[in-house]
């Protein structure tokens, strides 16, 4: 197919996605903000989080000055002038399909512009209006919308494959920097405080139910969340589908079934990646040092990023 | 002046004409809030579709919806045969007609059409000059427009042989008819129409002398006017929408860019102009096009639909001479009425088009898109007298004939049905045989009284019907 009807349909999923997983850690922040913050503010300081890990805070506090939560939030969803923010992703994801129209099925066009015309509707009423959590929601519902059309509806061809790359080199990012983040602000790692569960259970909890985890944990671990287990989920656990290692095996499938001889360098570093994956155990991750192992990794995951890119997406 | 317009839908005494009989009964048992729902419906559906158009000159690049109106235009079978019969002999007369000018240059030797007519026409390219095409073809895609004088019968306004676009919109309006009121469909027989993506790929196939050429269809990008038609159609072909920067010459053969490499392309279906198609040997500011792609199609190694240089044979400046084509190559008679027209470049044509301003449509020889015209009656005094200077500079640059009396049909508007002002335009195909779908795409002027169809001047579209009667 050609190289730029690929890009576009990469793009296009990868900034769907983006866009949802931006959803999810809006999502997380804000029901964390709202926690009795022990004395430690007022949850200003967990509202900014999603734009620390986005790297647009700095953006915010040239335009906006301090924090407030209000405008914080507004930045991160709806801002039509911060290329980062929630509408800039639907926007950008709906205008790679525009591209590409004729390629995907009339399902999925109708789908993603209709997202599209909806959000401007959303956004004249305001975040605060419509309301957070249900906004949030609504990206992560028209993002399985868009899924299942595409699931439902495209043939099994190299543009499903780079539909697919796209979704899953994003997810991999994502889930990379949440546990990230989340690590960094976490404290002390222990179970209980005074017969209380400790800040680092809220922490944890809301982490794997904003990565729609939650119940896959409790099913497998059965206990209260904590550093170790929750790495091995999100890490290591093939058949969690926001996994680390869940993304890793998709991207090397797709990769080995794409054809022609240009993709080598991609296809061999995400072999590479699935195989490192799959025979590392959490232990061997926590004696590097979880922050260290993730930043590690999130330089990996981009490099196989560009290297799709200059393997097939701009071929001449 | 009264002006006596034919309608579509009734007959001069008022009666519904026969092939829209059971149309009207069914529109009559139809309470009105369904049949507003409805079009609210489709108005939803076309939007949600994104079936748009980009204005030009509209610096936001805003999509816009083409009104859609839900009652159709009906034509009856026996009447269709004639249209369609007249439509092709005039497009293979024109293609006759460019690939003799072309090459001999019979009909200027014979002094039927004048030589500097053609050879200073901006349309006529010296670079096709003695190139053979596969098929003697030209003028693969045509549209050619109609229209029905007050006494009902077929002019033909004008030929469009460079890319005539406007076909998705007749497919798209069928689907949301059949989507809308199915029951119509049940009640009368309609010529299927939506067997046209597979004729157009069956006539590129046949424009390259491979037996499975890889065709794509070329487009300026996402932000031209007609962009979702260029992807509809190399949708429904199930063939590459490629954009300049896509394709490559090297050898001169074309290749278009994949992920698995580069590919060889045969036949390309562009849909851009001439003058962008190779910054080499066109407009070197253009970034629309391939550089090296009229080297690579001189040497026979890529086939064009339509080829360089048709725009010389749909000029309305030799508009005026295809009656004579067609008796000169087909020995014919002519089966569709020409309108009669004044060529301002004859001084004494240009002084009856002067003195009669107010009652002319005054048109430029290489506008379309309905820019750049002067409809006499309809006009102010002062748009008359902008037009006079115009012409008096450069009288070649134009044509002018009578204002004809459109006809009408009934049309949804603000305050219920009346009477709007249609054209027609048929979409002859040319391959191995010379091919139509029946009907076409009628177009409706929505403002009361206005004779301008075009849709980047307020007009809408109408499901077009060939009745059995």
């Amino acid at each position: 197919m050609l190289s730029r009807t690929a890009s576009d349909l990469y793009w296009m999923s990868r900034y769907l996605e983006r866009a949802e997983n931006l959803a999810r850690m809006l999502e997380v922040s804000y029901s964390l903000s709202l926690m009795p913050q022990d004395g430690r503010g007022d949850g200003l300081e967990e509202l900014a989080l999603p734009l620390l890990i986005t790297g647009t805070l700095d953006d915010y506090l040239e335009r906006h000055g301090p924090l407030h939560a209000e405008r914080m939030l507004h930045f991160f969803a709806l801002d039509a002038t911060n290329p980062a923010s929630i509408y800039c992703c639907l926007q950008a994801a709906r205008s790679n399909a525009h591209a590409v129209r004729g390629r995907i099925t009339a399902d999925m066009w109708e789908n993603i512009n209709a997202t599209w015309l909806e959000i401007h509707g959303i956004a004249q009423q305001g975040l605060s209006r419509y309301g957070i959590s249900r906004f949030c929601e609504w990206v992560k519902e028209r993002s399985h919308l868009f899924r299942g059309a595409t699931f439902g509806t495209i043939m099994r061809g190299d543009p499903y494959r780079f539909i697919r790359l796209g979704t899953f080199i994003e997810r991999a990012d994502n889930t990379l920097r949440l546990l990230d983040a989340r690590y960094e602000m976490l404290g002390e790692d222990i179970d209980e405080v005074d017969g209380r569960p400790a800040r680092s259970y809220y922490q944890w909890t809301a982490l794997l139910r904003a990565l729609s985890s939650f119940e896959a944990f409790a099913e497998i671990y059965r206990g209260s969340p904590g550093t170790r287990k929750v790495s091995e989920l999100l890490l290591l656990r093939a058949d969690v589908p926001r996994s680390l290692r869940a993304c890793m095996d998709e991207l090397s499938l797709m990769l080995a079934s794409l054809p022609g001889d240009n993709g080598r360098p991609a296809q061999r570093l995400a072999a590479e990646l699935e195989a490192r994956l799959r025979y590392t155990s959490i232990e061997e991750v926590l004696d590097e040092g979880l922050h260290a192992w993730l930043t590690d990794f999130i330089l990996l995951v981009r490099q196989l990023g560009q290297a799709i890119q200059s393997s097939y997406l701009e071929v001449a | 002046m009264v002006r006596t317009f034919y309608d579509e839908m009734y007959d001069a005494s008022g009666a519904v004409r026969p092939h829209y009989q059971a149309f009207a009964r069914w529109l009559a048992d139809t309470p009105d809030e369904l049949l507003a729902q409805r079009r609210r419906e489709a108005d939803l559906l076309f939007h949600r579709a994104g079936i748009t158009f980009t204005l030009y000159g509209d610096d936001q690049g805003t999509e816009r919806l083409i009104p859609f109106d839900i009652i159709p235009r009906s034509i009856p079978a026996s009447e269709w045969r004639i249209v369609e019969r007249g439509c092709i002999q005039r497009v293979q007369a024109l293609n006759m007609f460019l690939a003799d000018l072309y090459h001999d240059q019979r009909i200027i030797k014979a002094g039927i059409v004048p030589a500097e007519q053609v050879l200073a026409n901006e349309g006529y390219q010296i670079a096709m000059q003695g190139l053979n095409l596969h098929r003697d073809l030209y003028a693969h895609i045509a549209g050619v427009d109609l229209v029905r004088d007050g006494d009902g019968s077929y002019y033909v306004l004008e030929d469009n042989l460079r890319t005539p676009s406007g076909v998705s919109y007749m497919l798209e309006d069928r689907k949301m008819m059949m989507r809308l009121f199915p029951e119509l469909f049940a009640a009368q027989r309609v010529a299927p129409i939506d067997h046209y993506p597979n004729l157009l790929l069956d006539t590129l196939k046949s424009s390259s002398p491979l037996d499975n050429p890889n065709v794509v269809v070329l487009t300026p990008g996402r932000f031209n006017s007609a962009y979702f038609e260029h992807a509809f159609l190399s949708r429904e072909m199930g063939v590459e929408l490629v954009e300049g920067a896509d394709l490559f010459v090297r050898d001169d053969k074309l290749f278009m860019r994949t992920t698995a490499g580069a590919k060889q392309v045969d036949v390309v279906y562009r849909r851009l102009d001439d003058a962008f198609l190779d910054p080499l040997a066109f407009n070197p500011d253009s970034m629309l096009g391939v550089p090296g792609l009229l080297a690579c199609y001189r040497s026979g190694n890529v086939v064009l639909a339509n080829a360089i240089g048709t725009g010389v044979a749909d000029d309305k400046s030799i508009y005026p001479y295809v009656d004579d084509m067609i008796r000169f190559y087909l020995s014919e008679e002519p089966i569709l009425k020409n309108v009669p027209t004044f060529q301002c470049r004859k001084p004494a044509e240009l002084s009856h088009v002067l003195a009669n301003l107010e009652h002319l449509v005054v048109k430029e020889t290489q506008g379309s898109g309905g820019y750049g015209m002067l409809v006499g009656p309809a006009a102010t005094k002062a748009e008359i007298e902008d037009f006079r200077a115009r012409l008096i500079a450069r009288p070649e640059a134009y044509i002018a004939q009578p204002t004809l009396c459109l006809s009408t049909c009934p049309t949804f508007v603000e305050r219920g049905i009346a009477p709007r002002h249609i054209d027609l335009r048929p979409f002859v195909l040319s391959g191995k045989e010379t091919r139509i779908v029946p009907g076409g795409l009628t177009r409706v002027a929505l403002r009361e009284g206005s004779l301008v169809v075009n849709s980047s001047q307020g007009g809408g579209t109408k499901d077009t019907w060939v009745v059995e009667d």
